[in-house]
């Protein structure tokens, strides 16, 4: 049976050419943007009492002693949790688009151009082909785990979003054990890599595996300590607690304000791509040596599960060293006491609320999708180390190096006072912005040197 | 299926195997193996214990196929023996039979093969280079190198009309001359090369994860390599200076100069994968130089001596020997007065290469395999020919 979905370029959108343009546009700006204004309508509602007020304003209705309190609750807890799934499955699905554009523009070829206006939709069609694939169990598979394995990673990957600030008011919940409560469950990726490595049955998943599991442990080490160093100068383990310790300004960053964090912020990267499993540190998967590595018998949509976490856990990384080191969805100029004279006491906060809200978002934004470009141009660059270098990295140089962030910034915590905080924070801008101009200058002599940036549009 | 299983029962049989060690069979169908080879290696964790290549997945009977055709009608075949490098597994056929009919090319036609050579050598040192960086784990350099070789295609196939499968090269000479206005293609095309080679050194060659990767891996000192008969890049990785082109001189080298490039140590110890490697790169450069040279110095005449339609050598033996991209490449044809060879011998580098992998694997990890199969630049059809 021939399927036609009409997202292929021969049939529908060849015969409408706008209908094309109109469906990426689409899927490319209003879903994101709709999810993103779903979620700030919907996250700052999320509790019981929140919603007994809701009830009773808008509906007459007192819920706080009826008996459907909690399973109301619950489905609107339902109605969030749908919507940073879909967030996760929408970043994972684009960020692949966009990853293969960017290494198309780094290889001298083209990248997908076909689906969709600028090839948009190919993340859609390959999701769409895989869905329809015959989900393959090897017969000598352990069935169930072999199942269940997926499910695993995805719920390492989605548990962090509960936590994960992307604005000032738009976090699921705000939990006072929020960077334990992310270090502990995105750890869960790796029980997905472990048990799809051990029930597939085959020898290059199980190396894969055991690969993902030994390196994930480790890194979670040195992650785990460069993450405090933020935690200890802002005093508490909140995300928001954290966020609101920073400012918008780039000096007033944690990763400016302390130089063992300037340090700890690189630990913490570098730990994360280990643990996201992003080259230079994609060993579970090493195509030249493992073949396919742990997700090798993996077909249709279980294997569709696997390459979303792979992609959308850039989401996770990225945002967490934002969120912790680089100021999160702070706005320059914009204080505390503006969001809240924005909101006013009544239960429908001003307009003037929803635009800053929006701001910060766009903020937090822009700074992720900053750190999942370098993350791109990092797999696209670097080749793969091997197992035993990846272990000398992590024990001998990220594990001390992260413990002297963490003793340095206690002493520096307990010495330097604000004002020295500050001059740091202005000298380390100074310093990064030098940086990004020595960054900037050397790409403008590499492109000379091939005598100019040659950017083909017509086959865009 | 029953030669691994053969093979499985050899391994385990000849070693005392604790229920640690599972045996993995790396390849036939890898990506990493370049072709179909299979590896049956017996892994202790990531540590390999022991790696036995297991060749013959290619096998086409090319030597036989040579008993059974007339001398000119194996050229074609000869393409097959390594498709990546064509024209020298046409140039040592073409010399073999010249020498046993006593025929000598014309200069014009020597300085072609010249030409077209060096120029099928960039193409396949950017082959190997590429997937090297690739095998590594760096998807890019792979690309970039295919971009380049795309070039070097274009221009043999405007030579000869083929892009992998050159069948240019004849008994007695070349098929074709070159096509008017080629020379300044080719010049044009190697002034790219020459500064884009310096940009690939600084994409990869000296990126500092890619050198910790091969230095001091899959050593092979000078005298295991004269020991176990590796030839072309692979020895001279290992610092040993020998080239056919100028050792043995044939066709257009005599009056050429080009340096030899040769292993170093730079970051390891000599003969290690880096070396074998940066030889490749700097043979890039050489062959660069060379096709210049003998660009500037293609002299006029005749493309093709005289040889006759059906070719009757008297009987007796010669031997026709070729730098090829993968080291020495050795024809040995004995005639027996007909019309067909009685018996045709082909000697490649790449199944020389194949004998010492099992040498260097012991105590290896698996990373460490993939990176040395790489650098030895081995190609199946030219194993099992």
């Amino acid at each position: 049976m021939r399927i036609t979905l009409g997202l292929d370029s021969t049939s529908l959108t060849r015969r409408y050419p706008r209908l094309a343009i109109l469906v990426t546009l689409f899927m490319a700006f209003a879903l994101p943007l709709g999810l993103y204004i779903a979620a700030l309508a919907i996250f700052p509602l999320n509790t019981p009492e929140r919603l007994d007020a809701m009830a009773r304003q808008w509906f007459g209705v007192e819920l706080a002693n009826s008996p459907y309190r909690y399973p109301v609750y619950a489905l609107f807890l339902l109605l969030v949790a749908f919507i940073a799934v879909n967030y996760a499955a929408v970043f994972g699905g684009a960020s692949t688009w966009v990853e293969r554009r960017v290494a198309g523009r780094m290889q001298s070829r083209i990248g997908p151009n076909r689906t969709g206006a600028a090839g948009f939709l190919a993340w859609v069609a390959d999701a769409v082909k895989m869905v329809l694939k015959e989900d393959t169990i090897p017969a000598s598979a352990d069935d169930l785990l072999f199942r269940a394995a997926p499910y695993f990673s995805m719920v390492g990957l989605l548990l962090p979003f509960v936590v994960l600030p992307f604005g000032e008011a738009t976090v699921v919940t705000d939990m006072n054990v929020g960077v334990f409560y992310v270090a502990a469950t995105s750890a869960f990726v790796v029980v997905g890599i472990l048990v799809s490595g051990w029930a597939s049955n085959s020898k290059w998943a199980l190396f894969g595996g055991i690969r993902g599991a030994a390196q994930v442990l480790s890194y979670e080490i040195p992650a785990g300590i460069a993450l405090m160093v933020p935690v200890l100068m802002a005093g508490t383990l909140s995300m928001q607690g954290i966020v609101r310790a920073q400012g918008g300004w780039p000096w007033e960053w944690f990763v400016m304000r302390n130089p063992a964090a300037f340090v700890a912020f690189f630990i913490a990267v570098t730990s994360s791509l280990a643990e996201g499993n992003r080259t230079p540190f994609d060993l579970p998967e090493a195509e030249s040596e493992l073949v396919a590595g742990y997700h090798a018998e993996y077909s249709g949509f279980r294997l569709a599960i696997f390459l979303m976490v792979e992609w959308a856990n850039m989401w996770i990384m990225a945002g967490l060293a934002v969120t912790l080191f680089l100021g999160g969805w702070q706005v320059p100029g914009i204080t505390e006491e503006t969001y809240k004279s924005a909101l006013g006491s009544g239960l429908v906060p001003s307009p003037l609320w929803f635009v800053w809200q929006l701001l910060s978002m766009f903020i937090f934004v822009v700074k992720t999708w900053a750190l999942v470009f370098v993350f791109i141009w990092l797999r696209w660059t670097l080749p793969r180390v091997r197992v035993d270098q990846l272990m000398t990295l992590c024990w001998k140089y990220l594990v001390p190096g992260a413990f002297l962030c963490f003793i340095v910034t206690l002493l520096w915590q307990l010495v330097v006072p604000p004002v020295g905080m500050t001059i740091t924070g202005i000298a380390f801008t100074v310093f990064a912005l030098l940086l990004l101009v020595k960054f900037l200058v050397d790409m403008r002599r590499n492109i000379d040197k091939v005598k100019g940036d040659r950017v083909d549009l017509s086959n865009w | 299926m029953a030669i691994d299983m053969q093979l499985d029962r050899h391994i385990l049989r000849r070693t005392d195997s604790s229920d640690e060690e599972i045996v993995v069979n790396f390849g036939p169908q890898h990506p990493s193996t370049h072709g179909v080879i299979n590896f049956v290696t017996q892994t202790n964790g990531e540590v390999i214990r022991r790696s036995v290549p297991d060749v013959g997945y290619l096998h086409r009977g090319l030597e036989k196929i040579g008993e059974m055709v007339p001398y000119p009608g194996y050229m074609p075949f000869t393409d097959r023996i390594d498709y990546l490098a064509a024209m020298f597994a046409n140039e040592g056929y073409a010399l073999a039979i010249e020498r046993l009919l006593g025929v000598e090319a014309p200069p014009r036609a020597k300085y072609i093969r010249a030409i077209a050579g060096e120029l099928c050598r960039i193409s396949n040192h950017f082959i190997s280079v590429g997937t090297m960086a690739q095998d590594i784990g760096a998807a890019t350099p792979l690309t970039h190198a295919l971009r380049e070789r795309e070039s070097v295609n274009d221009l043999l196939e405007e030579l000869c009309g083929a892009r992998l499968t050159f069948n240019f090269h004849r008994i007695g000479g070349v098929a074709f001359d070159l096509p008017t206005g080629w020379g300044d293609k080719v010049l044009r095309f190697l002034d790219h090369l020459d500064s884009y080679i310096q940009e690939w050194d600084r994409l990869i060659t000296f990126n500092e994860i890619f050198v910790k990767r091969l230095a001091n891996v899959g050593i092979i000192t000078r005298e295991k390599a004269i020991d176990y008969g590796l030839a072309g890049p692979n020895l001279r990785g290992s610092g040993v200076n020998w080239d056919i082109r100028r050792d043995m001189p044939y066709g257009a080298y005599p009056d050429l100069d080009f340096n030899i490039p040769v292993g170093a140590g730079r970051f390891g110890t000599l003969g290690d994968c880096w070396d074998r490697y940066f030889v490749r790169v700097q043979e890039i450069v050489e062959s660069s130089k060379i096709v210049r040279q003998a660009l500037a110095k293609l002299p006029e005449g005749d493309i093709q001596a005289k040889v006759a339609r059906k070719l009757k050598p008297e009987a007796g033996e010669a031997v026709g020997r070729v730098e090829s991209a993968r080291g020495e490449m050795l024809y040995y044809v004995v005639s027996d007065g007909s019309e067909k060879a009685y018996r045709l011998r082909v000697r490649t580098g790449s199944f020389m290469a194949m004998a010492i992998i099992e040498e260097l694997s012991h105590g290896i990890m698996v990373a460490d395999l993939i990176a040395i199969i790489a650098s030895l630049d081995v190609v199946a059809p030219e194993v099992d020919r």
